[in-house]
Protein backbone atom coordinates (compact mmCIF):
# COMPACT_ATOMS: atom_id res chain seq x y z
CA UNK A 1 0.00 0.00 0.00
CA UNK A 2 1.29 3.12 -0.75
CA UNK A 3 1.64 5.70 2.11
CA UNK A 4 2.52 9.26 2.56
CA UNK A 5 1.64 10.53 -1.12
CA UNK A 6 2.55 14.61 -0.48
CA UNK A 7 -0.94 16.15 -1.63
CA UNK A 8 1.32 18.68 -3.71
CA UNK A 9 4.83 18.77 -5.32
CA UNK A 10 5.53 16.38 -7.43
CA UNK A 11 4.52 12.82 -5.86
CA UNK A 12 6.33 10.72 -8.88
CA UNK A 13 9.47 11.75 -7.73
CA UNK A 14 8.50 9.94 -4.38
CA UNK A 15 10.92 7.86 -2.78
CA UNK A 16 8.82 4.90 -0.94
CA UNK A 17 10.16 3.01 2.42
CA UNK A 18 8.52 0.21 1.02
CA UNK A 19 9.90 -2.51 -1.61
CA UNK A 20 10.28 -0.41 -4.40
CA UNK A 21 9.69 -3.92 -6.69
CA UNK A 22 13.45 -2.41 -8.66
CA UNK A 23 15.50 -3.82 -6.10
CA UNK A 24 13.71 -7.28 -6.30
CA UNK A 25 13.55 -6.88 -9.95
CA UNK A 26 16.79 -6.08 -10.40
CA UNK A 27 18.58 -8.69 -8.02
CA UNK A 28 16.27 -11.12 -10.01
CA UNK A 29 17.45 -10.27 -13.29
CA UNK A 30 20.71 -11.37 -12.65
CA UNK A 31 19.29 -14.60 -11.62
CA UNK A 32 17.04 -15.46 -14.59
CA UNK A 33 20.37 -13.97 -16.74
CA UNK A 34 22.40 -17.34 -15.15
CA UNK A 35 19.07 -19.40 -16.01
CA UNK A 36 20.45 -18.17 -19.52
CA UNK A 37 16.12 -18.76 -20.14
CA UNK A 38 12.62 -18.07 -18.41
CA UNK A 39 9.25 -18.92 -19.53
CA UNK A 40 6.30 -16.64 -19.17
CA UNK A 41 5.61 -15.79 -15.53
CA UNK A 42 4.71 -17.71 -12.89
CA UNK A 43 1.72 -15.81 -12.04
CA UNK A 44 -0.21 -16.33 -15.47
CA UNK A 45 0.55 -20.08 -15.53
CA UNK A 46 -0.81 -20.49 -11.79
CA UNK A 47 -3.90 -18.35 -13.23
CA UNK A 48 -4.80 -20.96 -15.72
CA UNK A 49 -4.33 -23.71 -13.51
CA UNK A 50 -6.76 -21.90 -11.38
CA UNK A 51 -9.27 -21.51 -13.96
CA UNK A 52 -8.92 -24.60 -15.82
CA UNK A 53 -9.36 -26.70 -12.87
CA UNK A 54 -10.67 -29.57 -14.95
CA UNK A 55 -8.65 -29.78 -18.44
CA UNK A 56 -5.63 -31.92 -18.63
CA UNK A 57 -4.09 -30.00 -21.16
CA UNK A 58 -0.70 -28.33 -20.10
CA UNK A 59 -1.52 -24.06 -20.97
CA UNK A 60 1.45 -23.18 -23.45
CA UNK A 61 2.45 -20.15 -22.94
CA UNK A 62 4.08 -16.98 -24.80
CA UNK A 63 7.82 -17.33 -24.03
CA UNK A 64 9.95 -14.42 -23.41
CA UNK A 65 13.98 -14.20 -23.01
CA UNK A 66 16.26 -12.06 -21.25
CA UNK A 67 18.06 -9.43 -22.83
CA UNK A 68 21.27 -7.48 -22.91
CA UNK A 69 20.80 -3.74 -22.46
CA UNK A 70 22.59 -0.88 -20.70
CA UNK A 71 20.99 -0.36 -17.84
CA UNK A 72 19.07 2.77 -16.98
CA UNK A 73 20.31 5.34 -14.20
CA UNK A 74 18.81 4.26 -11.07
CA UNK A 75 15.10 6.01 -10.98
CA UNK A 76 13.32 7.39 -8.18
CA UNK A 77 10.11 6.57 -9.00
CA UNK A 78 8.30 3.63 -7.68
CA UNK A 79 7.65 0.96 -10.79
CA UNK A 80 4.28 -1.40 -11.24
CA UNK A 81 5.28 -4.16 -10.53
CA UNK A 82 5.89 -6.75 -13.61
CA UNK A 83 3.11 -9.12 -12.54
CA UNK A 84 0.54 -5.96 -12.84
CA UNK A 85 2.27 -4.30 -16.38
CA UNK A 86 1.76 -7.64 -18.03
CA UNK A 87 -1.78 -8.53 -16.57
CA UNK A 88 -3.62 -5.10 -16.75
CA UNK A 89 -3.49 -4.25 -21.06
CA UNK A 90 -5.71 -2.19 -23.24
CA UNK A 91 -4.74 -4.84 -26.66
CA UNK A 92 -8.16 -5.30 -28.27
CA UNK A 93 -6.85 -7.51 -31.03
CA UNK A 94 -6.73 -10.29 -27.57
CA UNK A 95 -10.21 -9.07 -26.09
CA UNK A 96 -11.45 -5.49 -24.34
CA UNK A 97 -11.48 -6.22 -20.85
CA UNK A 98 -7.73 -5.40 -19.37
CA UNK A 99 -7.22 -9.02 -18.43
CA UNK A 100 -8.06 -10.73 -22.06
CA UNK A 101 -4.77 -9.67 -23.77
CA UNK A 102 -2.82 -12.20 -20.93
CA UNK A 103 -5.21 -14.73 -21.48
CA UNK A 104 -5.81 -14.70 -25.03
CA UNK A 105 -2.37 -13.72 -26.57
CA UNK A 106 -0.25 -16.74 -24.84
CA UNK A 107 -0.52 -18.39 -28.44
CA UNK A 108 1.12 -15.65 -30.37
CA UNK A 109 3.52 -16.27 -32.58
CA UNK A 110 6.39 -13.67 -33.43
CA UNK A 111 8.67 -15.90 -34.95
CA UNK A 112 8.56 -15.45 -38.06
CA UNK A 113 7.94 -11.46 -38.18
CA UNK A 114 8.80 -8.96 -40.26
CA UNK A 115 8.87 -5.43 -39.70
CA UNK A 116 9.20 -2.84 -43.04
CA UNK A 117 10.89 0.87 -43.22
CA UNK A 118 8.94 2.34 -46.30
CA UNK A 119 7.38 5.03 -48.04
CA UNK A 120 9.52 8.58 -48.64
CA UNK A 121 12.53 6.28 -47.76
CA UNK A 122 15.88 6.33 -49.42
CA UNK A 123 16.54 2.87 -48.33
CA UNK A 124 13.40 0.30 -48.03
CA UNK A 125 14.28 -1.39 -44.10
CA UNK A 126 13.41 -4.86 -43.45
CA UNK A 127 13.87 -6.10 -39.93
CA UNK A 128 13.08 -9.85 -39.46
CA UNK A 129 12.63 -11.30 -35.31
CA UNK A 130 16.38 -11.27 -34.42
CA UNK A 131 17.07 -8.13 -36.43
CA UNK A 132 14.74 -6.45 -33.74
CA UNK A 133 17.22 -7.29 -30.86
CA UNK A 134 20.73 -7.08 -32.82
CA UNK A 135 20.41 -4.15 -35.23
CA UNK A 136 20.23 -1.19 -32.27
CA UNK A 137 22.27 -1.08 -28.76
CA UNK A 138 19.38 -1.88 -26.31
CA UNK A 139 18.64 0.55 -23.57
CA UNK A 140 16.50 0.71 -20.83
CA UNK A 141 14.26 3.41 -20.12
CA UNK A 142 11.90 3.72 -17.19
CA UNK A 143 9.28 5.70 -18.62
CA UNK A 144 5.44 6.70 -17.20
CA UNK A 145 3.08 5.27 -18.83
CA UNK A 146 -0.39 7.47 -19.14
CA UNK A 147 -3.83 5.79 -19.98
CA UNK A 148 -6.52 8.05 -21.60
CA UNK A 149 -8.54 6.40 -19.37
CA UNK A 150 -6.50 8.21 -16.33
CA UNK A 151 -4.59 5.34 -15.00
CA UNK A 152 -0.72 5.07 -15.08
CA UNK A 153 2.09 3.24 -14.55
CA UNK A 154 5.92 3.36 -14.68
CA UNK A 155 7.66 0.73 -16.45
CA UNK A 156 11.10 -0.20 -16.86
CA UNK A 157 11.02 -0.20 -21.34
CA UNK A 158 13.95 -1.83 -23.35
CA UNK A 159 14.40 -1.03 -26.73
CA UNK A 160 16.17 1.74 -28.81
CA UNK A 161 15.41 5.20 -30.22
CA UNK A 162 12.77 5.23 -33.13
CA UNK A 163 15.30 8.10 -34.35
CA UNK A 164 18.00 5.65 -35.00
CA UNK A 165 15.54 2.84 -37.34
CA UNK A 166 14.30 5.83 -39.39
CA UNK A 167 18.00 7.78 -40.08
CA UNK A 168 18.59 4.66 -41.12
CA UNK A 169 15.68 4.65 -43.78
CA UNK A 170 17.39 8.10 -45.33
CA UNK A 171 13.82 10.07 -45.11
CA UNK A 172 13.40 11.92 -48.09
CA UNK A 173 12.68 15.85 -47.95
CA UNK A 174 8.57 14.72 -48.10
CA UNK A 175 8.67 12.92 -45.23
CA UNK A 176 6.37 14.61 -42.65
CA UNK A 177 5.01 12.07 -40.47
CA UNK A 178 5.52 8.35 -39.84
CA UNK A 179 2.65 5.89 -40.24
CA UNK A 180 2.47 2.73 -37.94
CA UNK A 181 0.67 -0.29 -38.16
CA UNK A 182 -0.11 -3.65 -36.43
CA UNK A 183 -0.27 -7.16 -37.12
CA UNK A 184 -3.23 -8.11 -39.06
CA UNK A 185 -3.72 -12.16 -38.25
CA UNK A 186 -7.71 -12.58 -37.17
CA UNK A 187 -6.37 -16.59 -36.83
CA UNK A 188 -3.91 -15.54 -34.31
CA UNK A 189 -6.04 -12.41 -33.01
CA UNK A 190 -9.57 -13.32 -31.98
CA UNK A 191 -10.33 -9.17 -31.55
CA UNK A 192 -9.75 -9.23 -35.45
CA UNK A 193 -11.93 -12.13 -36.64
CA UNK A 194 -14.84 -11.12 -33.72
CA UNK A 195 -16.68 -7.61 -33.29
CA UNK A 196 -17.68 -8.82 -29.84
CA UNK A 197 -14.03 -9.79 -29.07
CA UNK A 198 -12.17 -6.41 -30.98
CA UNK A 199 -14.82 -4.07 -29.21
CA UNK A 200 -15.73 -2.83 -32.63
CA UNK A 201 -12.47 -0.98 -33.69
CA UNK A 202 -11.51 -1.78 -37.16
CA UNK A 203 -8.19 -3.59 -37.93
CA UNK A 204 -5.43 -3.07 -38.22
CA UNK A 205 -4.80 -0.81 -35.84
CA UNK A 206 -3.00 2.22 -37.24
CA UNK A 207 -1.30 5.16 -35.24
CA UNK A 208 1.04 7.90 -36.38
CA UNK A 209 3.67 10.50 -35.31
CA UNK A 210 4.84 13.82 -36.52
CA UNK A 211 8.42 13.41 -38.15
CA UNK A 212 9.65 15.68 -35.27
CA UNK A 213 7.76 13.36 -32.61
CA UNK A 214 9.09 10.53 -33.86
CA UNK A 215 13.02 11.39 -34.19
CA UNK A 216 12.60 12.65 -30.55
CA UNK A 217 15.25 10.84 -28.22
CA UNK A 218 12.08 10.26 -26.09
CA UNK A 219 10.19 8.02 -28.25
CA UNK A 220 11.49 4.76 -28.03
CA UNK A 221 10.80 1.28 -29.77
CA UNK A 222 10.17 -1.32 -27.24
CA UNK A 223 11.32 -4.57 -27.54
CA UNK A 224 11.38 -5.82 -23.86
CA UNK A 225 10.60 -5.07 -19.82
CA UNK A 226 11.58 -5.77 -16.73
CA UNK A 227 15.38 -7.24 -18.56
CA UNK A 228 13.60 -9.83 -20.84
CA UNK A 229 11.49 -9.61 -23.98
CA UNK A 230 7.96 -8.35 -24.07
CA UNK A 231 5.04 -10.55 -23.73
CA UNK A 232 2.40 -11.10 -26.02
CA UNK A 233 0.15 -8.91 -24.38
CA UNK A 234 2.38 -6.20 -24.16
CA UNK A 235 2.87 -5.76 -28.12
CA UNK A 236 5.54 -8.34 -28.33
CA UNK A 237 8.11 -8.17 -30.28
CA UNK A 238 8.02 -4.95 -30.82
CA UNK A 239 5.78 -1.72 -30.02
CA UNK A 240 6.20 1.98 -29.60
CA UNK A 241 7.04 3.98 -26.48
CA UNK A 242 5.42 7.51 -26.59
CA UNK A 243 5.66 8.48 -22.98
CA UNK A 244 4.36 12.05 -23.12
CA UNK A 245 1.33 11.03 -25.27
CA UNK A 246 -2.00 8.66 -24.19
CA UNK A 247 -1.06 5.15 -24.13
CA UNK A 248 -2.86 4.65 -26.95
CA UNK A 249 -0.78 6.07 -29.58
CA UNK A 250 1.76 3.55 -28.41
CA UNK A 251 0.77 1.12 -31.08
CA UNK A 252 1.88 -2.41 -30.50
CA UNK A 253 3.41 -5.68 -32.46
CA UNK A 254 4.51 -3.33 -35.27
CA UNK A 255 5.22 -4.83 -38.83
CA UNK A 256 4.96 -1.52 -40.53
CA UNK A 257 6.43 1.90 -40.30
CA UNK A 258 5.95 4.05 -43.46
CA UNK A 259 7.25 7.70 -43.76
CA UNK A 260 4.41 9.81 -45.28
CA UNK A 261 3.28 13.19 -46.37
CA UNK A 262 -0.30 13.84 -44.98
CA UNK A 263 -1.17 13.63 -41.29
CA UNK A 264 -1.85 9.68 -41.60
CA UNK A 265 -5.39 8.36 -39.93
CA UNK A 266 -5.30 6.86 -36.54
CA UNK A 267 -7.56 4.28 -35.51
CA UNK A 268 -9.19 5.66 -32.19
CA UNK A 269 -9.35 9.13 -34.02
CA UNK A 270 -11.22 8.14 -36.81
CA UNK A 271 -13.97 5.84 -34.18
CA UNK A 272 -14.41 8.98 -32.40
CA UNK A 273 -12.94 11.85 -33.40
CA UNK A 274 -14.46 14.42 -30.58
CA UNK A 275 -12.74 12.13 -28.04
CA UNK A 276 -9.53 11.48 -29.19
CA UNK A 277 -6.85 13.50 -31.31
CA UNK A 278 -4.45 12.86 -33.72
CA UNK A 279 -1.70 14.67 -31.22
CA UNK A 280 -3.43 13.19 -27.86
CA UNK A 281 -0.40 15.19 -25.38
CA UNK A 282 -0.92 14.35 -22.19
CA UNK A 283 -2.73 17.41 -20.86
CA UNK A 284 -4.23 18.00 -17.41
CA UNK A 285 -6.18 21.12 -19.28
CA UNK A 286 -8.05 19.49 -21.95
CA UNK A 287 -10.65 17.22 -20.68
CA UNK A 288 -11.54 13.95 -22.29
CA UNK A 289 -15.43 13.45 -22.70
CA UNK A 290 -15.37 10.31 -20.86
CA UNK A 291 -12.45 11.40 -17.93
CA UNK A 292 -11.14 14.35 -16.31
CA UNK A 293 -7.34 14.54 -17.63
CA UNK A 294 -6.58 16.97 -14.37
CA UNK A 295 -5.35 13.60 -12.02
CA UNK A 296 -4.76 9.77 -12.15
CA UNK A 297 -4.77 6.64 -10.40
CA UNK A 298 -0.73 5.62 -10.58
CA UNK A 299 -0.74 1.69 -10.40
CA UNK A 300 2.10 0.11 -8.36
CA UNK A 301 1.35 -2.25 -5.41
CA UNK A 302 -1.25 -1.58 -3.02
CA UNK A 303 -5.05 -2.87 -3.11
CA UNK A 304 -7.98 -1.21 -3.40
CA UNK A 305 -7.45 1.27 -0.35
CA UNK A 306 -4.01 2.72 -1.88
CA UNK A 307 -4.27 6.61 -1.81
CA UNK A 308 -2.80 6.40 -5.34
CA UNK A 309 -4.56 9.72 -7.20
CA UNK A 310 -2.04 12.30 -8.54
CA UNK A 311 -1.83 15.12 -10.06
CA UNK A 312 -1.07 14.83 -13.87
CA UNK A 313 1.85 17.08 -15.48
CA UNK A 314 1.32 18.59 -18.42
CA UNK A 315 3.06 15.94 -21.25
CA UNK A 316 3.23 13.55 -18.53
CA UNK A 317 6.04 15.60 -17.06
CA UNK A 318 8.01 15.15 -19.95
CA UNK A 319 7.84 19.19 -21.03
CA UNK A 320 11.21 19.93 -20.62
CA UNK A 321 12.08 17.40 -23.52
CA UNK A 322 9.64 17.88 -25.56
CA UNK A 323 7.32 20.93 -25.24
CA UNK A 324 9.01 22.96 -27.79
CA UNK A 325 7.90 20.87 -30.26
CA UNK A 326 4.15 22.56 -29.83
CA UNK A 327 5.29 26.03 -29.52
CA UNK A 328 2.44 27.92 -31.11
CA UNK A 329 -0.01 25.19 -31.30
CA UNK A 330 -2.95 25.37 -29.80
CA UNK A 331 -3.16 21.95 -27.60
CA UNK A 332 -7.06 22.59 -26.80
CA UNK A 333 -7.62 22.71 -30.93
CA UNK A 334 -5.29 20.08 -31.16
CA UNK A 335 -5.61 17.51 -28.42
CA UNK B 1 -47.40 -25.42 -9.76
CA UNK B 2 -49.23 -25.06 -7.33
CA UNK B 3 -47.99 -25.09 -4.02
CA UNK B 4 -49.60 -25.35 -0.48
CA UNK B 5 -49.48 -22.33 1.95
CA UNK B 6 -47.15 -24.13 4.32
CA UNK B 7 -44.70 -25.40 1.64
CA UNK B 8 -44.45 -21.81 0.34
CA UNK B 9 -43.56 -20.15 3.11
CA UNK B 10 -40.72 -22.34 3.13
CA UNK B 11 -39.58 -22.17 -0.12
CA UNK B 12 -39.92 -18.42 0.27
CA UNK B 13 -37.65 -18.29 3.31
CA UNK B 14 -35.33 -20.32 1.71
CA UNK B 15 -34.90 -18.28 -0.98
CA UNK B 16 -34.70 -15.49 0.57
CA UNK B 17 -31.95 -16.62 2.56
CA UNK B 18 -30.15 -17.82 -0.65
CA UNK B 19 -30.54 -14.05 -1.96
CA UNK B 20 -28.75 -12.68 1.05
CA UNK B 21 -26.06 -15.08 1.51
CA UNK B 22 -25.21 -15.03 -2.59
CA UNK B 23 -25.17 -11.67 -2.52
CA UNK B 24 -23.41 -10.73 0.41
CA UNK B 25 -21.04 -13.30 0.21
CA UNK B 26 -20.02 -11.98 -3.82
CA UNK B 27 -19.81 -8.63 -2.08
CA UNK B 28 -17.54 -9.55 0.79
CA UNK B 29 -15.54 -11.78 -1.34
CA UNK B 30 -15.10 -8.90 -3.90
CA UNK B 31 -13.88 -6.49 -1.18
CA UNK B 32 -11.58 -8.68 0.46
CA UNK B 33 -9.76 -9.64 -2.31
CA UNK B 34 -9.63 -5.85 -3.66
CA UNK B 35 -8.14 -4.47 -0.12
CA UNK B 36 -5.47 -7.32 -0.31
CA UNK B 37 -4.68 -6.34 -3.90
CA UNK B 38 -5.77 -9.98 -5.76
CA UNK B 39 -8.05 -8.18 -7.90
CA UNK B 40 -5.99 -8.06 -10.99
CA UNK B 41 -3.61 -4.85 -11.54
CA UNK B 42 -6.40 -2.50 -10.83
CA UNK B 43 -8.60 -3.19 -8.27
CA UNK B 44 -10.24 -0.30 -8.35
CA UNK B 45 -11.72 -0.93 -11.62
CA UNK B 46 -12.81 -4.11 -10.93
CA UNK B 47 -14.80 -2.89 -8.10
CA UNK B 48 -16.41 -0.34 -9.83
CA UNK B 49 -17.24 -2.88 -12.90
CA UNK B 50 -18.38 -5.83 -10.32
CA UNK B 51 -20.76 -3.76 -8.30
CA UNK B 52 -21.66 -1.99 -11.10
CA UNK B 53 -23.02 -5.00 -13.34
CA UNK B 54 -24.12 -6.88 -10.23
CA UNK B 55 -26.72 -3.53 -9.45
CA UNK B 56 -27.77 -3.73 -12.83
CA UNK B 57 -28.21 -7.66 -12.41
CA UNK B 58 -29.99 -7.55 -9.82
CA UNK B 59 -32.46 -4.99 -10.95
CA UNK B 60 -33.26 -6.99 -14.30
CA UNK B 61 -33.77 -10.04 -12.02
CA UNK B 62 -36.06 -7.94 -9.65
CA UNK B 63 -38.22 -6.91 -12.74
CA UNK B 64 -37.95 -9.85 -14.22
CA UNK B 65 -40.03 -11.82 -11.18
CA UNK B 66 -43.63 -10.01 -11.59
CA UNK B 67 -43.69 -11.56 -15.19
CA UNK B 68 -42.52 -14.84 -14.25
CA UNK B 69 -44.84 -15.20 -11.68
CA UNK B 70 -47.40 -14.18 -14.18
CA UNK B 71 -46.79 -16.12 -16.78
CA UNK B 72 -45.70 -19.56 -14.48
CA UNK B 73 -48.54 -18.85 -12.10
CA UNK B 74 -45.76 -18.67 -8.92
CA UNK B 75 -47.51 -16.12 -7.17
CA UNK B 76 -45.15 -16.65 -3.78
CA UNK B 77 -42.53 -14.94 -6.24
CA UNK B 78 -43.61 -11.92 -5.77
CA UNK B 79 -42.36 -12.44 -1.83
CA UNK B 80 -38.69 -12.04 -2.89
CA UNK B 81 -38.85 -9.32 -5.25
CA UNK B 82 -38.49 -6.57 -2.76
CA UNK B 83 -35.24 -8.39 -1.80
CA UNK B 84 -33.52 -8.37 -4.47
CA UNK B 85 -34.66 -4.94 -5.76
CA UNK B 86 -33.23 -3.73 -2.19
CA UNK B 87 -29.88 -5.70 -2.74
CA UNK B 88 -29.71 -3.94 -6.53
CA UNK B 89 -29.84 -1.09 -4.31
CA UNK B 90 -27.15 -2.36 -2.05
CA UNK B 91 -24.86 -2.88 -5.35
CA UNK B 92 -25.65 0.46 -6.86
CA UNK B 93 -24.75 2.43 -3.11
CA UNK B 94 -21.39 0.47 -3.08
CA UNK B 95 -20.57 1.25 -6.60
CA UNK B 96 -20.89 5.18 -5.99
CA UNK B 97 -19.35 4.31 -2.61
CA UNK B 98 -16.46 2.96 -4.09
CA UNK B 99 -16.27 5.56 -7.00
CA UNK B 100 -16.07 8.01 -4.18
CA UNK B 101 -13.53 6.47 -1.88
CA UNK B 102 -11.76 4.86 -4.22
CA UNK B 103 -11.76 6.01 -7.70
CA UNK B 104 -11.68 9.88 -6.89
CA UNK B 105 -10.60 9.44 -3.51
CA UNK B 106 -12.66 11.78 -1.62
CA UNK B 107 -11.89 14.34 -3.93
CA UNK B 108 -15.05 16.59 -3.63
CA UNK B 109 -15.05 18.87 -6.19
CA UNK B 110 -13.92 15.71 -8.68
CA UNK B 111 -16.37 14.10 -7.49
CA UNK B 112 -19.23 16.50 -7.89
CA UNK B 113 -17.28 17.80 -11.05
CA UNK B 114 -17.82 14.31 -12.69
CA UNK B 115 -21.07 13.71 -11.41
CA UNK B 116 -21.82 17.25 -13.95
CA UNK B 117 -19.74 16.90 -16.75
CA UNK B 118 -19.77 14.01 -17.29
CA UNK B 119 -23.24 12.55 -19.30
CA UNK B 120 -22.74 8.62 -18.30
CA UNK B 121 -22.43 9.59 -14.48
CA UNK B 122 -25.23 12.37 -14.50
CA UNK B 123 -27.46 9.55 -16.10
CA UNK B 124 -26.13 6.80 -13.56
CA UNK B 125 -26.69 9.06 -10.63
CA UNK B 126 -30.01 10.19 -11.66
CA UNK B 127 -30.95 6.64 -11.19
CA UNK B 128 -29.07 5.79 -8.17
CA UNK B 129 -31.41 8.81 -6.08
CA UNK B 130 -34.54 7.08 -8.11
CA UNK B 131 -33.11 3.70 -5.93
CA UNK B 132 -32.30 5.35 -3.22
CA UNK B 133 -36.03 6.99 -2.76
CA UNK B 134 -37.16 3.54 -3.74
CA UNK B 135 -35.02 1.41 -0.43
CA UNK B 136 -36.02 3.69 1.82
CA UNK B 137 -39.80 3.75 1.35
CA UNK B 138 -39.92 0.01 0.95
CA UNK B 139 -40.63 -0.59 4.49
CA UNK B 140 -44.28 -2.23 4.59
CA UNK B 141 -45.60 0.59 7.08
CA UNK B 142 -44.25 3.14 5.24
CA UNK B 143 -46.26 1.71 2.35
CA UNK B 144 -48.93 1.74 3.83
CA UNK B 145 -48.91 5.03 4.98
CA UNK B 146 -48.07 6.56 1.70
CA UNK B 147 -50.68 4.99 0.04
CA UNK B 148 -51.09 5.56 -3.83
CA UNK B 149 -48.57 7.85 -4.14
CA UNK B 150 -46.58 4.97 -2.89
CA UNK B 151 -47.03 2.48 -6.15
CA UNK B 152 -46.58 6.53 -8.53
CA UNK B 153 -43.08 6.93 -6.64
CA UNK B 154 -42.22 3.18 -7.07
CA UNK B 155 -42.94 3.41 -10.72
CA UNK B 156 -39.94 5.17 -10.86
CA UNK B 157 -38.11 2.00 -10.84
CA UNK B 158 -39.00 2.01 -14.79
CA UNK B 159 -37.26 5.52 -15.29
CA UNK B 160 -34.28 4.39 -13.13
CA UNK B 161 -33.88 1.18 -15.34
CA UNK B 162 -33.84 2.97 -18.88
CA UNK B 163 -31.41 5.84 -17.15
CA UNK B 164 -29.39 2.70 -15.85
CA UNK B 165 -29.24 1.29 -19.65
CA UNK B 166 -27.60 4.25 -20.55
CA UNK B 167 -24.92 4.91 -18.10
CA UNK B 168 -23.90 1.62 -19.35
CA UNK B 169 -24.30 1.84 -22.89
CA UNK B 170 -22.86 5.33 -22.62
CA UNK B 171 -20.11 4.08 -20.04
CA UNK B 172 -18.09 1.91 -22.42
CA UNK B 173 -15.22 3.42 -24.93
CA UNK B 174 -16.21 0.98 -28.59
CA UNK B 175 -17.53 -2.02 -26.85
CA UNK B 176 -21.26 -1.69 -27.31
CA UNK B 177 -22.77 -5.12 -27.97
CA UNK B 178 -22.63 -6.24 -24.25
CA UNK B 179 -24.42 -3.05 -22.91
CA UNK B 180 -26.97 -3.24 -26.07
CA UNK B 181 -27.98 -6.29 -25.34
CA UNK B 182 -29.04 -5.03 -21.70
CA UNK B 183 -30.25 -2.34 -23.16
CA UNK B 184 -32.49 -4.66 -25.39
CA UNK B 185 -33.72 -6.97 -22.51
CA UNK B 186 -34.82 -3.85 -20.42
CA UNK B 187 -36.61 -2.18 -23.03
CA UNK B 188 -38.36 -5.95 -23.29
CA UNK B 189 -39.27 -5.75 -19.65
CA UNK B 190 -40.41 -2.28 -20.40
CA UNK B 191 -42.45 -3.29 -23.08
CA UNK B 192 -44.14 -5.86 -20.78
CA UNK B 193 -46.11 -3.48 -18.72
CA UNK B 194 -46.16 -0.73 -21.69
CA UNK B 195 -49.80 -0.12 -20.38
CA UNK B 196 -48.94 0.44 -17.01
CA UNK B 197 -46.18 3.10 -17.91
CA UNK B 198 -48.89 4.54 -20.74
CA UNK B 199 -51.22 5.18 -17.24
CA UNK B 200 -48.13 6.20 -15.27
CA UNK B 201 -47.09 9.01 -17.77
CA UNK B 202 -50.51 10.12 -18.41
Amino acid sequence: MIKNIPKHNSPWQLKDNQVTDESVYRSRRSFLKQLGFVGASGLMVKNAEAIDWFSKKEAASFITQPLDFKKSLVSDEILTPEAKVISHNNFYEFGTKKTDPVENAQQFKVKPWQLTVSGEVGQTITLDHDDLYKKFPLEERIYRLRCVESWSMVIPWIGFPLAELIKKAQPTSKAKYVAFETLYDPEQMPGQSSRRVGGGITYPYVEGLRIDEAMNPLTLLSVGLYGKTLPAQNGAPIRLVVPWKYGFKSIKSIVGIKLVEKMPPTTWNMLAPNEYGFYANVNPQVDHPRWSQASERRITTGGLLARNRIETLPFNGYGEQVAHLYNKMNLRKHF
Amino acid sequence: MVLKHKQQKKLVIRLKVFIHLISLWLLSNLYYQAINDKLGADPVEAVLHFTGIGAFNLLLLSLLISPMAKRFKLSWLLKVRRLTGLYSFVYALCHVLSFLAFEVQFAWELFVDEIIKRPYITVGMCAFVILFALAITSLSRLKRKMGQSWQKLHNGVYLALSLVSLHFYWSVKSEIIEPSLYAAFSLYLLYLRRDKIKAWLN
